[in-house]
């Protein structure tokens, strides 16, 4: 028992420390439903000298597994609007401060849907990290802002057919078009008439020639989201 | 408005079309009949009621009808912005951001056209022209073509109705591989009516029409925002504010009723928007 845990605690190391190759995460994507029972044992011997399993882990085996994501980066966006717009830079217009107040608003709404959709199934609160952004700077605001957005809606359009529940699914799309709609915003204020450049996205799976949207799936999004968090995001059954 | 030439479009796409209005042709003469005493401004709602009882719970079920479905508005959408750049000079204000902007949400969706076109193959619907259509919506907006501003409100329209009615189609796809495919036209669709309405507000200079990028409360709590009551059937609906059982309203501090309504974005069923989109076909 105990050689198992330690095997678990190895392979549930955070894609987000871990330069993982495609081909080692999908075998570590593998360890599967036997991971989480453990890490369970693990936690309940913490007072016994065993490592506690750090950080949150997205079960991707139902649908809760799709919206412990979602909430996972509602929460990061959430914690950076709300940052924003209780200090947002110097040179914002009195416009583009109270858009960025909705903005705020619509995150904590998201965020907060996500906690009482879950319930007891919702992961904790992630920390977030977001030393790489000067929150004094128009550009660095706007530029940090314009990623979160346009990774959402990636996020978002890829993870949408991992979910069975018809409802949730549909619930999921009343996001993500909201989320497209502050990307539109906020790239046409780092330059207008970029609302929608495809061209500029295809490293996020857009593909212009078709007039699609940016579109990832959650292997590749985590590891772009972990630049902002510290908690430890455990990934399993992806 | 022509209900018979709606229906015929319809039948194109649904050939039991009539059948499913109803068995009986007495009860379609009856609503014929009914029509003619109703003015201009009722008929979406009586044609809500019709296309309701038509479809019912069985909108359309397979990833080809919601494909055709979804060709139907791309073709709408194309031929109103390519009309607009190539064919009604001075409409768009020359040497603005406009043109560009406009010029770009008129590929994309030509893009979404060929690309569905392709996907369907010879089951696509047959094509539809810039002469199938009245972007007048039969005097409705008799400037479409030569007032700017009107021509951005029926944009805003018909990208709002898009976003809309790609939503109300994801049930039919669920799991598919096609709706991820959909989800990436439709969050295209919504970076578009964005702009649209950020251009009808004035763009990053401000000064036009108060309306936000995202769909908000309309005056007095309604669930139009935009300021024009022709079009209420594109916003019906958009003032929901519980979502799977959940209230958004006061979820948070700060979270109004107008947040909550702004943060999700709400589907239209596929009647609602063949309803829309009739007013626009001849």
């Amino acid at each position: 028992m105990k050689n198992l845990q330690e095997q678990n605690t190895q392979e549930a190391q955070s894609v987000f420390t871990a330069q993982l190759q495609r081909r080692s995460f999908l075998q570590y994507a593998g360890a599967g439903a036997a991971g989480i029972a453990l890490m369970a044992a693990g936690c309940k011997k913490r007072d016994r000298g065993i490592p506690e399993y750090e950080g949150v882990t997205l079960d991707f085996k139902d649908d809760f597994g799709v919206l412990n994501y979602a909430y996972a980066l509602e929460q990061l966006e959430a914690a950076f609007y709300i940052q924003v717009a209780s200090a947002p830079p110097s040179d914002f217009t009195a416009a583009q401060k109270a858009y960025f107040q909705d903005i705020q608003f619509h995150e904590i709404a998201h965020r907060e849907y996500f906690k009482k959709a879950l319930s007891t199934a919702a992961i904790g609160s992630l920390e977030v990290d977001f030393s790489s952004i000067d929150f004094t700077s128009k550009t660095s605001v706007l530029g940090a802002a314009m990623a979160f957005e346009d990774l959402g809606v990636a996020a978002y359009n890829g993870a949408g057919v991992r979910l069975k529940d018809t409802n949730y699914l549909l619930a999921a799309g009343k996001i993500v078009s909201v989320e497209a709609r502050h990307a539109s915003y906020i790239r046409d204020l780092v330059s207008y008439g970029s609302f929608a450049d495809l061209t500029t996205l295809t490293a996020l799976g857009a593909n212009n020639a078709g007039g699609l949207d940016a579109a990832l799936t959650p292997d590749k999004v985590l590891p772009i989201a972990g630049k902002y968090v510290k908690t430890k995001i455990n990934v399993i059954n992806l | 408005m022509n209900i018979v030439n709606i229906l015929e479009e319809i039948e194109k796409v649904d050939g039991e079309i009539y059948e499913r209005l109803n068995p009986r042709r007495a009860a379609m003469k009856d609503f014929f009949n009914m029509s003619k005493k109703i003015t201009l401004a009722a008929m979406p709602l009586a044609m809500g009621s019709l296309f309701q009882k038509a479809y019912g719970q069985t909108a359309p079920s397979s990833v080809t009808e919601v494909l055709n479905f979804a060709l139907t508005l791309e073709y709408l959408e194309y031929h109103f912005y390519n009309h607009a750049v190539v064919a009604a000079p001075g409409l768009i204000p020359a040497g603005t951001p406009a043109v560009g902007a406009i010029t770009t949400i008129r590929d994309h969706e030509k893009a979404h056209v060929d690309l569905l076109k392709g996907a369907l193959g010879g089951a696509a619907r047959p094509a539809l022209a810039y002469t199938d259509f009245d972007f007048t919506a039969k005097g409705t907006f008799p400037d479409v073509y030569t007032n700017y501003q009107t021509f951005l409100a029926v944009a805003q329209a018909f990208e709002d109705t898009g976003v809309r009615a790609y939503k109300g189609q994801a049930g039919v796809l669920k799991g598919n591989a096609v709706l991820t495919t959909a989800l990436q036209i439709h969050s295209v669709e919504a970076r578009h009516a964005a702009h649209i309405r950020f251009m009808r507000s004035g763009g990053p200079n401000g000064g036009g029409a108060a309306i936000k990028p995202w769909i908000s409360l309309g005056a007095n709590g309604g669930a139009n925002d935009t300021g024009i009551p022709q079009v209420d059937p594109v916003y019906a609906g958009e003032d929901l504010d519980v979502q799977t059982g959940v209230t958004i309203t006061g979820i948070a501090n700060g979270v109004t009723k107008a947040k909550a309504v702004e943060s999700f974005d709400e589907p239209l069923s596929s009647a609602q928007v063949l309803t829309i989109a009739g007013l626009f076909l001849k």
